[in-house]
């Protein structure tokens, strides 16, 4: 296979056989008008240079590449770099691509924003670019993920942002995605669905992934700047997979740079246990797309399970699919007790309170640096910081005692 | 292919008659499978010509609260599609000696289906075991009509119709192409949004069915919104039916909530359609 295969403009919305659009007839028209101006923006310098600029202003931009000296020193193995996204403006990469679609949303005349979060991670960073730009914002979120993350509840309505309980199927990320979506059927005219991760239907996945590139492009530039080479081995934790996206598709063409997308694993890899959808789960169709899913026989969404909030998710965006199926990329799962071990090891030696997200990666890098010489560089999205999975991570560290 | 279809054939003894239609719609196995075949037979004896079953599903993004309620209390029992096949097997055996008792025609059944659900089992085998129930049509909500062009053949050689969408957001000329590549009927949605019921629909809709109407010889039949006798009629002056949804599967909710037996339930339902069907017989 050639580094052309990888092409990272899909046909009619499709990664090879996966992507498309599996929504309502209400939503098609939306989904063209969307579709329609973000080629024109990305097209257009003047939006390039007002993204650039918010993305530096706004968003503290770039993020730095910070050499784990010390966590290098304790593997005893590859250097490891990491990204810090922790270190953007709310506190995780999400903002990056909510700054992008709320550019997209007063270029196409619309007042109000409405975004889905599990963590509460893109919901804040929703909130913020909504405030920032003077639009109306309405989250949802499902009432398990309200009372899990209480902070960044109070976070968005702080921000001016309404936040809409979800009580329906497991009141969770998916049945948050699912009224977001009901509302926007509902409210299209005047009203941009801001999705937070590369999922559901085209344009989605290519535009929100071209939103989050800035941390791959900028981590290509930084490493070569510092290590005169590119890195050997990429690291990225994969729920919806924007972070992992955002900084595989830069390099996806960089042939000597190998990429692994590490997944919840959970409790255990049985049905309901986990979030591992690309390990795990088996091609299907959900929230608008065809990709990898955790389903039971009859296609109906399976429960899923993870310490992390943001990762809680029974599917996985379509290009994800397309590199598994490709072997661009390899995806496998961290268990919920090696990413809580991640988060103290980190601390410890690092001074960095990971999320419980960017935790699953750091865990794989923590697995495979002692393997790989200490000539081999390792690069490690941290996508976000623990400020808010600080109660959770306080409870489960207790229940091990 | 399609002519021995009874969806087919009920729309073209409707416009012989110059008659139009309620197509009822119920959440396949809510409160249980015993009531839903029971009502489907007590559907046919009113009258009903096509009726819509909605195959329960964990993420239905186009329904409301009320029909979403009722998929996931059928899902939580651990009914499965084949479950629902099954009664529908059940239902067209009852049926066949029905029909030669009283001389009513049969049902043309459509089952309300998530592509997630289709492409889970494949869509030739979903297409082969919804054809063996007796299934006449398929409505795929979240099957918009780039989406459909694989399905809507294989359906076809099966003997089925996919009934394709047109959402009020719709540009007309892409009206005109999803009228051509629907089969059965045309499924115009009333407003935009979700199903539930509501007090009067926009005269825009009636007008753009009207206009459609002109251009276009499939029937037309309008869902979303529909819950009274008054709805059924207005939408009715313009298009070949009338699809009610939230109106009914909420009068069975609060049948089945109030403690009512089966015998009751199947009765009080089936008077309300009989109250839909009223403005016109």
């Amino acid at each position: 296979m050639t580094a052309k295969d990888y092409a990272l403009m899909p046909r009619n919305g499709y990664f090879g056989p996966y992507g498309g659009r599996f929504v309502p007839e209400t939503l098609i028209s939306a989904l063209d008008q969307l579709e329609r101006e973000y080629r024109r923006a990305m097209a257009d310098p003047i939006f390039i240079d007002e993204f650039d600029r918010c993305l530096r202003q706004i968003a503290g931009r770039p993020s730095e590449l910070y050499f784990a000296s010390r966590l290098t020193q304790k593997l005893g193995g590859a250097k490891i770099y990491l990204k810090r996204e922790d270190m953007n403006h709310t506190g995780a990469h999400k903002i990056n691509n909510t700054l992008g679609q709320a550019l997209l949303t007063l270029r196409m005349g619309k007042k109000r924003v409405i975004a889905e979060t599990g963590a509460g991670q893109h919901g804040v960073a929703t909130a913020t670019a909504a405030a920032v730009f003077g639009l109306e914002c309405e989250v949802y979120m499902g009432t398990e993920d309200i009372r899990r993350q209480a902070l960044n509840v109070f976070r968005m309505q702080l921000l001016g942002a309404r936040v809409a309980p979800v009580s329906s199927g497991q009141c969770t990320l998916k049945d948050a995605l699912n009224e977001a979506m009901r509302d926007w059927m509902g409210s299209v005219s005047g009203t941009h669905y801001i999705i937070g991760s590369v999922a559901g239907p085209a344009p989605f996945p290519e535009m929100v992934r071209e939103f989050q590139s800035c941390i791959g492009r900028e981590a290509r530039r930084q490493m070569l700047s510092a290590e005169g080479r590119l890195p050997d081995l990429l690291i990225a934790c994969v729920g919806g997979g924007s972070n992992a996206a955002g900084l595989f598709a830069p390099m996806i063409e960089d042939e000597s740079v190998r990429m692994v997308g590490v997944e919840a694993g959970g409790r255990s890899l049985k049905l309901g246990d986990h979030a591992a959808t690309l390990s795990a789960g088996a091609p299907g169709v959900l929230h608008g797309a065809k990709s990898y899913v955790l389903q039971d026989a009859d296609g109906n969404t399976a429960p899923v399970h993870s310490i992390s909030a943001g990762l809680d998710y029974p599917g996985v965006g379509p290009e994800h699919a397309y590199w598994k199926d490709t072997g661009r990329v390899e995806y496998l799962p961290c268990s919920d007790e090696q990413a809580l071990d991640a988060v103290v090891t980190l601390a410890h030696t690092e001074g960095i309170i990971p999320a419980l997200e960017s935790a699953h990666a750091v865990a794989e890098a923590v697995v495979r640096a002692p393997k790989m010489g200490k000539d081999r560089i390792i690069l490690i999205c941290l996508s976000g910081r623990g400020d808010k999975d600080c109660n959770e991570i306080a409870m489960l560290l207790e229940k091990r005692k | 292919m399609l002519d021995q279809n009874r969806l087919t054939i009920a729309f073209a003894s409707l416009r012989a008659a110059d008659k139009k239609t309620v197509l009822p719609f119920i959440t396949a196995g809510y409160p249980d499978l015993d009531t839903t075949i029971d009502l489907l037979a007590a559907f046919r004896r009113q009258g009903v010509r096509v009726c819509e079953l909605g195959i329960p599903f964990s993420d239905p993004v186009a329904d409301g609260p009320v029909i979403q309620a009722s998929y996931t209390e059928v899902l939580g029992r651990g009914l499965t599609g084949s479950e629902i096949f099954q009664a529908v097997a059940e239902y067209r055996r009852r049926e066949a000696a029905a029909c030669a008792a009283d001389g009513l025609p049969s049902l043309a059944l459509m089952a309300m289906v998530s592509y997630s659900i289709i492409f889970r089992h494949g869509p030739e085998n979903y297409l082969a075991q919804a054809a063996a129930a007796g299934i006449d049509a398929l409505i795929v909500p979240d099957l918009p009509l780039e989406e459909s062009a694989a399905l809507t053949p294989q359906a076809q050689e099966r003997g089925l119709c996919n009934i394709l969408l047109v959402s009020p957001m719709t540009p007309p000329p892409r009206r005109l192409q999803i009228a051509k590549a629907s089969r059965g009927f045309l499924y115009y949605i009333s407003v935009a949004g979700i199903t539930g019921e509501r007090k009067r629909l926009p005269e825009e809709t009636i007008q753009a069915v009207a206009d459609l109407r002109r251009q276009v010889d499939i029937p037309i039949c309008i869902g979303f919104g529909i819950s009274s006798p008054q709805t059924v009629a207005q939408v009715c002056s313009v298009a070949d039916g009338a699809i009610v949804g939230s109106a009914i599967v909420h009068r069975i909710a609060d049948a089945a909530k109030a403690g009512a037996g089966h015998d009751e339930l199947v009765a009080r339902v089936a008077d309300f359609v009989g109250e839909l069907l009223a403005p016109l017989r």
